[in-house]
C-alpha cells in the first residue's frame, strides 16, 4: 500500500491583488487599439516603471510533498495560509503558476456543501443534479439514492423544493450526496460543520469509514479535534509555505494552536488596518496585572489576570457587544464572555473616541496549560465586527502553578478546567434520620 | 496539473466523459426557467406572438412591408422563431459562465459544458413556439412540404452560430463585465440587420451579398424557404455563412479553452 496517490512538486500559485486588477480594462484595451501611439506614450509618462511588488501575492510557494494511497492528511493553517488554494489546485479548479501536481486515481472534491444545488428544484432533483456536478454517473446516483436519502433523514421532503428546507435539512442533504462519492482520492474543505451535533457525529463517522477503505483523503479543517481523530498525517501551511509535515499530529496541532511566536504573545497591537470598523476598532489587547502592567508568561493561577483592550469608536451603537472567547490548547472553546453579560445598568457607557475596557480572568478556574484568548465584537444579532474566523485579535495565556494552596494539589489535573471548589463539613445527618425513624415507628 | 501554455488540445474526449453533466445542466435550465411564474411555459408562446402582433401592425399594416405573398403575420412568426432561438441561445450562453460562477469556483469539469448546455436549453422554448406555427400554417392555408425535412439543418446552424459567438463572449465576459451590457444592445442591432420583419428581397440586389456575412439571415430565409416555400436559400450566400460560423466556432472553442484556466480566479 505504498503506492503514490498525490505528488506535488514545487507548486506555486501567484495571485494579483488589490489595485493591480484595474491594470487593463476593456476600455483601456480598446482605446489602446485605436490610439495606440498616443496612448502608449501617455501611459509611459504616467506609470511607475515597475508594478509595485505588493500587488502580487504568492498564495502558495515551493510546495512539495507526496501522499501515499490510503493516507488521511489534514491540512491546517491560519486564514490565508493557502489551504483552500492548495485544494483548488489539486482539484483542477485553478491552475498552478509554477510546478505541478499529479493525482493518481479519480478525484472527488468537496470544497463546499451543496455546490450547484438549485433552490427551485426538489430534493430528489437536486440529488441527481448535485451528484452529476460532483462527477457521479446517473446510474451510480440511482443505485445509492436510497442510502443518500436515509443518511440525510429527509425522506418526507423529497418532493419539496429545497428553498423551503430548513438550513439544517439543506446541509444534511447536500452533505449526504457528497459523502457517497466513490472516488479514490477525496478532497474535503471544512464541510463537517453542518447540522446539529448528532448529524456532525454522523458525518465524522462517515469520514471515519473512509479510513479503512484504502482511499486517500485530504482534509482542511479548523476543527483540531476532527483533525486529530481522523487524520494520520498533518501538513501545516503558513503564508503559502509548508511549515510542518508530520505524522505526529498532536505536536503540530499544539504548535499551530499556540501560534508561531511564543514570546510577547500576551500583547496584541493593531498593525494599522486590522479589524477596522466604525463601531469599535481594537487598537490593543493585552493580559495585564492589576496596575495595567503587561504580564509575563507563565502566570500563576492565583495571580490577578486582567484582559484589557483599547479601541477606537467613531459611531456609537447601543447594540455593540465586546467580549472574548477562550480556547484550550487543543482548540476547544471553553467559554465566551461579553461586556453586556451583567445587568443593563452596569454596561460600560461607551462614547466616541478611545475607550478602554477590562475584565478579570476568573482565578482558580483554568487548569495548568496554554490558552488562546480572542477578542470578539459584534452588533447584537446584526453584524460581526471581529471574531475568530475573521482573524480577530488574540493573545496567549500560560498558566503554571498557583492551582491551589493545598499540599495535596500541586500538579496539573486531568480535565479542561481546574476550579477550586469549597468543601464543607456538616453535622452527620444519617444518624439524625435514623433517630427520626425510630421515633415514628410504633 | 501543470501550468498550461499556448494553444491547448480540444480535449473532446474529456468533454464526452461529462455528457451526463451536460444533460443534467440542460435539464436544470429547462426545469428552472419558468418556475414560480403564473403563465409557465406559455411564455414561450407569448413572446413570439406578441412580437408578431406588433410587427404585423406596424410593419405589415402601417408600413406595408411586403411579405413575399405570404400572409404577413405568418411571415413574421416564421422569421421570429429562428431569431428568438438564436437570440436566447446566444444571450444565455454569453452570460452562462458568469451565472454559473459558483460551480466554476468549486468543482472541476470541462468548462465547455456550461455554454453548450445554455445553448441547448433554448431548444425547448423553440419547440413549443414551433408547434404553434404548425397549427397556424393550415389556418392560413399553407401546408408543409417535404422541404421541412431540411429544417433540422437550419436549426443546427442557428445553434452553432449562437454557440460560436457565445463562446467568445462568455469567456470575455469573465474578465470584462462590459460584455454583459453590450449584449442586449447588440441583439437589438442584429435584429434590424436580419430579415425578420422584412423579406430579404427588399434589400437592394447589390447589397445582398453582404447578408451572407450575417449567418442568421441565412437561417431566417432558410426557415421561410423550408416552411412557407418562399424566400431564397441561395447557395453561395449560405456557403459564406457556413464558413464564417465554422471559423468562429473553432476559434471560439480554442479561445474559450485558453481562457478557461483563469476562470476560477477571475470570475
Amino acid at each position: 500500500m505504498s503506492e503514490r496517490a498525490i505528488s506535488v512538486d514545487n507548486l506555486g500559485k501567484l495571485y494579483r491583488i488589490g489595485e493591480g486588477q484595474h491594470y487593463t480594462t476593456l476600455r483601456e484595451k480598446l482605446t489602446d487599439l485605436i490610439q495606440s501611439p498616443f496612448r502608449a506614450l501617455h501611459r509611459k509618462a504616467n506609470s511607475s516603471p515597475d508594478p509595485p511588488a505588493d500587488t502580487w501575492l504568492w498564495a502558495l510557494r515551493n510546495l512539495s510533498f507526496e501522499i501515499k494511497r490510503g493516507e488521511l492528511v489534514g491540512i491546517i493553517g491560519k486564514n490565508g495560509a493557502g489551504k483552500s488554494t492548495l485544494l483548488k489546485v489539486l482539484s483542477r479548479i485553478t491552475e498552478p503558476t509554477e510546478g505541478y501536481a499529479e493525482m493518481h486515481g479519480r478525484v472527488g472534491s468537496l470544497l463546499e456543501v451543496g455546490t450547484g444545488f438549485h433552490p427551485e428544484l426538489t430534493g430528489r432533483e437536486n440529488i441527481y443534479l448535485n451528484g452529476a456536478i460532483l462527477g457521479m454517473r446517473k446510474a451510480e446516483i440511482a443505485r445509492k439514492f436510497d442510502e443518500i436519502v436515509a443518511f440525510a433523514e429527509t425522506e418526507r421532503f423529497l418532493d419539496t423544493a429545497v428553498k423551503f428546507y430548513s438550513s439544517g435539512m439543506y446541509m444534511r442533504l447536500a452533505f449526504a450526496v457528497a459523502a457517497h462519492m466513490d472516488t479514490e482520492i477525496l478532497i474535503v474543505d471544512e464541510v463537517l460543520a453542518v447540522g446539529d451535533a448528532a448529524f456532525q457525529k454522523k458525518c465524522l463517522g462517515k469520514m471515519g469509514e473512509v479510513r479503512g477503505s484504502g482511499r486517500t483523503v485530504l482534509f482542511v479543517s479548523h476543527n483540531m479535534n476532527a483533525i486529530e481523530q481522523l487524520c494520520n498525517r498533518v501538513i501545516l501551511l503558513d503564508h503559502g509555505n509548508m511549515k510542518r509535515d508530520s505524522n505526529d499530529i498532536r505536536s503540530v496541532v499544539t504548535e499551530y494552536v499556540l501560534g508561531a511566536d511564543p514570546e510577547d504573545n500576551s500583547v496584541w497591537l493593531n498593525s494599522g488596518s486590522q479589524c477596522r470598523n466604525a463601531y469599535f476598532t481594537p487598537m490593543s489587547v493585552a493580559l495585564v496585572d492589576r496596575g495595567g502592567n503587561p504580564l509575563h508568561m507563565p502566570v500563576r493561577n492565583d495571580d490577578e489576570i486582567w484582559l484589557e483592550t483599547e479601541g477606537e469608536i467613531e459611531l456609537v451603537d447601543p447594540a455593540l457587544v465586546i467580549g472574548y472567547a477562550i480556547y484550550a490548547e487543543d482548540g476547544n472553546l471553553l467559554y465566551w464572555s461579553y461586556s453586556t453579560d451583567q445587568t443593563e445598568a452596569e454596561w460600560p457607557a461607551l462614547t466616541p473616541g478611545r475607550q478602554r475596557l477590562r475584565t478579570r480572568i476568573p482565578p482558580h478556574l483554568l487548569n495548568e496549560g496554554s490558552y488562546r484568548i480572542e477578542l470578539v465584537g459584534s452588533l447584537y444579532y446584526r453584524q460581526w465586527l471581529f471574531a475568530s474566523w475573521m482573524d480577530a485579535p488574540r493573545v496567549h495565556l500560560t498558566i503554571q502553578g498557583g492551582l491551589s494552596d493545598s499540599p495535596y494539589w500541586t500538579d496539573k489535573r486531568p480535565g479542561l478546567l481546574a476550579p477550586l471548589m469549597r468543601w464543607e463539613q456538616m453535622e452527620p445527618q444519617a444518624t439524625a434520620i435514623c433517630a427520626e425513624r425510630t421515633q415514628t415507628e410504633p | 496539473m501543470r501550468p498550461r501554455k499556448g494553444w491547448v488540445a480540444l480535449d473532446l474526449q474529456g468533454l464526452w466523459h461529462y455528457h451526463e453533466l451536460l444533460y443534467f445542466l440542460v435539464w436544470r435550465n429547462i426545469k428552472v426557467r419558468y418556475k414560480q411564474t403564473v403563465l409557465g411555459a406559455s411564455w414561450a408562446l407569448i413572446q413570439p406572438l406578441a412580437t408578431m402582433a406588433v410587427f404585423s401592425i406596424f410593419f405589415g399594416k402601417l408600413a406595408k412591408v411586403p411579405s413575399d405573398g405570404v400572409p404577413y403575420p405568418l411571415f413574421a412568426y416564421c422569421g421570429l422563431l429562428p431569431w428568438q432561438l438564436f437570440s436566447y441561445a446566444m444571450t444565455e450562453s454569453s452570460n452562462s459562465v458568469i451565472s454559473n460562477q459558483q460551480l466554476i469556483t468549486k468543482v472541476y469539469f470541462p468548462r465547455l459544458v456550461i455554454p453548450i448546455s445554455a445553448v441547448i436549453s433554448g431548444l425547448v422554448d423553440f419547440a413549443i413556439a414551433f408547434s404553434l406555427l404548425l397549427i397556424m400554417m393550415p389556418f392560413y392555408g399553407i401546408m408543409p412540404t417535404a422541404r421541412i425535412l431540411v429544417l433540422p439543418l437550419f436549426i443546427l446552424f442557428a445553434i452553432a452560430t449562437a454557440l460560436a459567438i457565445g463562446l467568445w463572449l462568455s469567456a470575455l465576459n469573465v474578465e470584462y463585465r462590459d460584455v454583459r451590457y453590450t449584449i442586449p444592445f447588440l441583439m437589438q442591432f442584429w435584429l434590424l440587420i436580419t430579415p425578420v420583419a422584412y423579406p430579404s428581397s427588399m434589400v437592394p440586389a447589390k447589397w445582398r451579398p453582404l447578408m451572407g456575412l450575417n449567418p442568421i439571415a441565412g437561417v431566417v430565409e432558410g426557415f421561410r424557404w423550408a416552411l412557407l416555400g418562399n424566400g431564397s436559400a441561395s447557395g453561395p450566400l449560405m456557403l459564406v455563412s457556413i464558413v464564417i460560423v465554422v471559423v468562429l466556432l473553432f476559434g471560439g472553442i480554442v479561445y474559450f479553452r485558453r481562457m478557461e484556466t483563469t476562470f476560477a480566479d477571475l470570475v
